[in-house]
């Protein structure tokens, strides 16, 4: 559904994403992984738009979308969540979520009616007619969801999604992300609660200094020498393995 | 077509008055610099200085070059004291809102001097207004000679001050990071009053550098402020150096403007450039960092 | 829109319709055509100010441009002064879609959209001021024929109906874009450009369509304003006054909401003639109040005066209910 070819990003001299190939497909949770600045997020930028890529391309159902401009993305059915999250605050919960639903129903009454029932389904039922500035982090996080929701995408990018819940909000968001699989929406996550990404992904790709430098099941991934010393640096991964044998 | 030498006097004459134009911009582009905030007032308060200049003059027969002495000072304070209890309090840190205060100020000042002074335009009749030098082929004006000697000299004198004092790195470190300059210990509301306040002594300068050779009357500064805003999106905001270049470059076009599309069409050269700049550069064309 | 939205409005605009029935004193009249062709422009300010968050400083370049097309038009070619209007309201149009899609494109938001709003305006004004064309410093004198069909009046309750009118319908346009997915979207960029995007808002679009509404609304202000006192000139139609009212009105009446331009033109020049009485002929004095007012909203009531007006009313209804 979703592939990168190549992608490379440079910020004057300083490249944040080095020729970074990823695939999708239709129907997975695929994972995004990789220690702090590696350029995860970067990516994302790419894939949504927001940034175009220096060198490479990214397509889309087979299509190069690769000079699209973001709402063109969002109208092929590309949505994306913000890892610090951004919320109209003026507005409340339910017209946040309206002005996503609004990106396929032209009429008002049809967006709300549609946003109720994406805000419901995310958890944020009682909340609908505050103010967005008044939700918790959790509940900012589930707007996020829910507004990127509301445009009825195909692919959902989710950038951090659980990153500042405590366990058990973590415990119960992870339900709602499956349930959203379940209706056909492909998800990319990038996430650093590791329970989830085991929990939750079929395929992981792991960026360290703006390079793939793994792919595969989340088991895999998490023995593989590279990414062991990508997290905990050089040589790492050799003290880990004497330290098992000793133990 | 016109002479060498009445070309060459109108670059002359623009460069000069460019550099009051600079200084003007010098108060404008450090507030931005430090605070971020366009400072709509600043074409009222350069009004209120100006009427300062004559005041003194006509009441207590004050020199206008030697009301710098007391005039710097005291707009220093008014300076310090409208950031400190106005703008920072009513705009509650948001961007937009620090625009509209700005407005408001310059709105009720501008008025009040209206109200005080009516509409009448007032000038100095001091000995030396019309007094000139001469230069080669040129006849210079005496006073527009010293306006620029003396604005080139308090621009260098403010870079010195912010290169190589304690208030002076005070107000860098608050400028390039406030929530760190805070966190050191700098107190940032007082910075903040501080650059306010300078950027108003730098007005007081200028007034009492334009008033032997100009007029004031309550609507004069909306004439510099475009101008002054101009100056300081050429130089790049925020760049004392962009400020000087930028005044010499709009002083020296707005001469030769003048002279060709003569008075009531010269600004308009100013205005342009100032468009330009916006939509192709915004960050300035002196390469200062936005 | 529903019945619910439409019917205050209605109300409202029936109800004004009936002061000339009361009032027949040239001054007041003067004083109320005068301050609906303020509102209108404010209404124009704020679809763009207040509901898209770009606040534009040079409100003057669309007024301008409706005044100078009204007043030309039918002085210069002889066109019927009523279709001079439209023209005049469509021009205006055009000139904010030619300066959004210049400004917007350049990215330009925030105090440097301001400043490069008061720019055009500038230039419109210094060249309204210098072609001959315009009539120059002297201005255009629209000659006096009064015959409806002339759009000019026996009776100054004719124009405040028309004022009115036109006041009335732009609230409703207002009340419609606040229910309307456009509104919807244009009240994302202003909190949030960059999340818009993400849910597919053409941000360009969305701001191009605000300022060419806006410019289009302000421009019939100008218009109007041309057409009332017969007589237009650069400082006038171009001039930095009628920007600051602009900004003014929706900000001390409400900003981003639909009654929030006419609240504040009404309350604004209400006050400045109160204060004038009070204070005599001091010039500037009722701008003076103004610029305070500007102040004072924004440190004290930045939902302006209908903000107050709701805060007050939930904290009585929380009292009755207590």
């Amino acid at each position: 559904m979703l592939e990168v070819q190549n992608a490379t990003k440079r910020f004057g001299g300083l490249v944040a994403v080095n020729q970074a190939s990823l695939k999708v497909e239709a129907g997975s949770i695929t994972g995004l992984i990789g220690p702090n600045g590696a350029g995860k997020t970067t990516l994302f930028t790419l894939i949504s738009g927001f940034e175009k890529p220096s060198e490479g391309g990214v397509l889309f159902e087979g299509e190069d979308i690769s000079s699209d401009e973001p709402h063109v993305r969002a109208r092929r059915g590309i949505a994306r969540t913000f890892q610090i999250v951004q919320p109209f605050a003026g507005l409340s919960v339910l017209e946040n979520i309206a002005v996503g639903a609004h990106l396929r129903h032209a009429k008002r009454s049809d967006a709300l009616a549609r946003a109720e029932r994406v805000g419901q389904r995310v958890g944020l039922g009682p909340e609908l007619d505050k103010s967005a500035s008044s939700l918790t982090v959790a509940g900012r996080k589930r707007l996020e969801l829910a507004r990127a929701l509301a445009t009825e995408p195909k692919l959902l990018l989710l950038d951090e999604v659980l990153a500042g819940l405590n366990p058990s909000e973590i415990r119960d968001i992870i339900p709602v992300i499956l349930a959203i699989r379940e209706e056909g929406v492909t998800i990319l996550m990038i996430e650093h609660v590791m329970q989830a990404v085991m929990n939750l992904c079929e395929q992981v790709y792991v960026l360290a200094q703006g390079r793939i430098i793994a792919e595969g099941p989340p088991a895999d991934v998490c023995d593989d020498p590279k990414v062991i010393e990508a997290y905990l640096g050089a040589g790492a991964a050799e003290r880990l393995k004497r330290e098992k044998v000793h133990a | 077509m016109y002479s060498p030498a009445i070309i060459a006097e109108a670059v002359v004459n623009g460069l000069m008055t460019g550099a009051v134009y600079a200084l003007i911009a010098l108060g404008l582009t450090l507030v931005y610099g430090v605070l971020h905030i366009i400072n709509f007032a600043h074409g009222a308060l350069l009004t209120a200085a100006m009427f300062a200049v004559w005041l003194v003059y006509e009441a207590l027969g004050l020199d206008p070059y030697l009301a710098i002495l007391p005039l710097t000072p005291l707009f220093f304070g008014l300076g310090y004291a409208v950031q400190r209890f106005v703008i920072g309090p009513a705009s509650h840190g948001n961007d937009s809102n620090i625009l509209l205060v700005t407005l408001g100020l310059s709105i009720v000042i501008e008025n009040a001097l209206l109200a005080g002074f009516r509409s009448d335009t007032r000038t100095l009749n001091t000995d030396y207004g019309f007094q000139v030098v001469e230069f080669g082929p040129l006849l210079l004006s005496k006073p527009r000679l010293i306006g620029f000697g003396a604005a080139i000299l308090v621009t260098v004198l403010l870079w010195l001050l912010l290169s190589r004092t304690d208030t002076g790195k005070a107000i860098r470190a608050v400028a390039k990071e406030k929530f760190g300059a805070s966190l050191v210990g700098i107190d940032v509301a007082h910075v903040y009053a501080v650059t306010f306040g300078l950027g108003c002594a730098c007005l007081a300068v200028a007034a009492c550098l334009l008033m032997p050779t100009f007029y004031v009357n309550p609507r004069i500064g909306q004439a510099f402020v475009l101008v002054a805003f101009t100056i300081v999106v050429l130089g790049g905001m925020g760049s004392i150096p962009g400020a000087l270049l930028g005044g010499l470059f709009i002083g020296f076009v707005e001469s030769l403007c003048g002279l060709f599309l003569g008075d009531s069409l010269g600004q308009i050269g100013i205005f342009l450039i100032f468009i330009l700049v916006l939509l192709v550069r915004p960050t300035g064309m002196f390469g200062a960092k936005a | 829109m529903t019945f619910r939205d439409i019917a205050p409005i209605v109300v409202l605009i029936a109800l004004l319709a009936l002061v000339p029935a009361f009032i027949s004193a040239n001054t007041v009249l003067n004083f109320l055509v005068f301050t609906l062709i303020i509102a209108l422009a404010a209404q124009g300010w704020n679809i763009l100010g207040g509901f898209g968050g770009q606040f534009s400083f040079g409100h003057a370049a669309f007024f301008g441009t409706g005044a100078y097309a009204a007043a030309l038009l039918q002085v210069r070619l002889g066109i019927n002064p009523w279709i001079a209007f439209a023209i005049g309201t469509v021009a205006g149009a055009a000139v904010g879609w030619v300066i959004g899609y210049l400004s917007f494109r350049s990215g330009l938001r925030g105090s440097y959209f301001a400043l490069v709003t008061l720019a055009f305006a500038e230039v419109l004004r210094i060249l309204a001021n210098a072609a001959t064309f315009t009539g120059g410093a002297a201005g255009v004198l629209i000659k006096l024929d009064v015959r409806p069909g002339n759009f000019q009046f026996e009776s100054r309750g004719a124009f405040f109906w028309i004022a009115l009118a036109l006041v009335g319908a732009v609230l409703l346009l207002t009340g419609w874009i606040e229910r309307s997915r456009f509104g919807a979207q244009l009240v994302a960029v202003r909190e949030n450009e960059a999340a818009a995007k993400a849910l597919g808002v053409d941000t360009l679009r969305v701001k191009l369509g605000a300022i060419t509404i806006s410019g289009a609304v302000t421009a019939a202000a100008g218009g109007l304003y041309a057409q009332y006192f017969l007589y237009v000139d650069a400082n006038i139609a171009y001039g930095t006054w009628i920007s600051v009212e602009a900004i003014l009105a929706p900000i001390v009446g409400g900003l981003g909401t639909v009654f929030g331009p006419l609240v504040g033109a009404v309350a604004l020049h209400g006050l400045g003639e109160i204060t004038k009485l009070a204070a005599g002929s001091v010039p500037g004095i009722d701008l003076m109040v103004f610029g305070g007012l500007l102040i004072a909203a924004v440190a004290f009531a930045p939902a302006g005066i209908l903000g107050l007006l709701r805060r007050s009313a939930r904290s009585r209804g929380a009292a009755r209910n207590a």
